[in-house]
């Protein structure tokens, strides 16, 4: 199977709480948080896919969208 | 179905508190229910009191928000009258094994095809965190300034010996390992336990100094090892996550149904 490639990640602002879950527990260290506490996407480039991000977020707030 | 399809996405952004652990047993939750391909108007998910079981007021299921510590007598209740819905029960750590702790039991004891879904972030948290049954010793609390001298639950041995025939723990860092033991948990037939070792980083953190959300779900894979794994015989302070127990037995509305034929039929 192939590596999942990275279209983009899908963030929701106004869901976003800024723990800083996804940004400290991201292996690619691929996201930080803005001066507003909201997550962004630094690294894209880094990014493997691994989506856990998305699924360790209590907020809905990050989504990981891949090329078919 | 996506995963938003099954939220009240009117009432979000949640009101759990940043970086709290029960949105994200939410987020696990749903992506069971979305791999099962369960239908939505087939799920009853019933809940009592605490900043957990405000979780069925975001879920676009049948809901049902009780009272403290007796969600599963209700739940029994709707299972009993309407067997082919799929019931499901979170609960935080008082609501389930404090003032809950007797429904808890003896809805394990009857073996009753319900999933019980413990969020155990180890405090009270909508009160304002006092120590619960499952802090364990050496605990700050709001009810505990010198620390707790109790020792907590194990929740797994209790509903092992309760009865539930399907038994498992993971963490809010094993994001995937806890979508698929609840997974399993729900397809699973019988009285099913899925506790979920998860963070309150506004009390139990705080009063803890185990620090912010991030180092919170840190500790829980530190803490934590694989059933069964070395690690455990070498460092007895760990806690297991896995499948303790997973078998089979009668389950409690089959053996009311054949009670209710037996009695149509007048044999006793
Ligand atoms: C009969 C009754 N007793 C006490 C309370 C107060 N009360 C509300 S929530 C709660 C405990 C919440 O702790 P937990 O179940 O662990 O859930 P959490 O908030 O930590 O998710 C208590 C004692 C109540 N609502 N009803
Ligand atoms: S998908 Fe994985 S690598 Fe990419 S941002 Fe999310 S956690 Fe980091
Ligand atoms: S985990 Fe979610 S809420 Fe927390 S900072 Fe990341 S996107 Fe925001
Ligand atoms: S008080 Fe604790 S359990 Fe309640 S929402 Fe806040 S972090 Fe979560
Ligand atoms: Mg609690």
């Amino acid at each position: 199977m192939a590596k999942p490639k990275l279209k983009r990640h899908l963030i929701n602002r106004d869901w976003c709480k800024g723990c800083g879950i996804c940004v400290e527990l991201c292996p690619k260290h691929v996201l930080e948080l803005d001066e507003q506490d909201k997550v962004s996407v630094v690294r894209p480039q880094d990014c493997i896919c691994c989506r856990l991000c998305e699924l360790r977020c209590p907020d809905f707030a990050i989504e990981v969208e891949t090329e078919e | 179905m996506a995963v938003k399809d099954y939220l009240r996405e009117r009432f979000f952004p949640h009101l759990w508190c940043p970086g709290c652990g029960h949105g994200e047993v939410l987020g696990g939750m749903i992506r069971a229910i979305e791999r099962l391909g369960l239908k939505k108007n087939d799920i009853v998910m019933v809940s009592g009191i605490g900043c957990s079981s405000r979780i069925v007021g975001y879920v676009d299921f049948h809901t049902l928000h009780t009272i403290h510590g007796r969600a599963l007598a209700f739940a029994t209740g709707v299972k009993l009258a309407r067997p082919e819905l799929t019931l499901i029960v979170p609960m935080g750590d008082g609501d389930a094994l404090a003032i809950g702790g007797n429904h808890f039991i003896h809805a394990a004891r009857r073996n009753i095809d319900i999933t019980a879904i413990v969020m155990n972030n180890r405090i009270y948290g909508m009160t304002g965190g006092q120590f619960s049954p499952l802090s364990g010793i050496n605990v700050s609390a709001t009810t505990a300034p010198f620390k707790t001298i109790d020792k907590s639950f194990d929740i797994v041995e209790l509903a092992r010996a309760a009865g539930a025939t399907f038994v498992a723990r993971s963490t809010t860092y094993h994001a995937q390992h806890l979508s698929e033991v609840i997974e399993k948990a729900i397809r699973h037939k019988g009285f099913s336990v899925v506790e979920v070792l998860t963070q309150c980083p506004t009390y139990f953190g705080r009063k803890n100094r185990i620090g912010d959300a991030p180092e919170m779900v840190k500790w829980l894979k530190d803490h934590t090892t694989p059933v069964g794994s070395k690690a455990k015989q070498e460092n007895p302070e760990l806690i297991e996550r896995g499948i303790f127990v997973d078998i089979e037995a009668p389950e409690y509305c089959e053996e009311y149904s054949k009670l209710v034929e037996r009695a149509r039929g007048g044999s006793r």
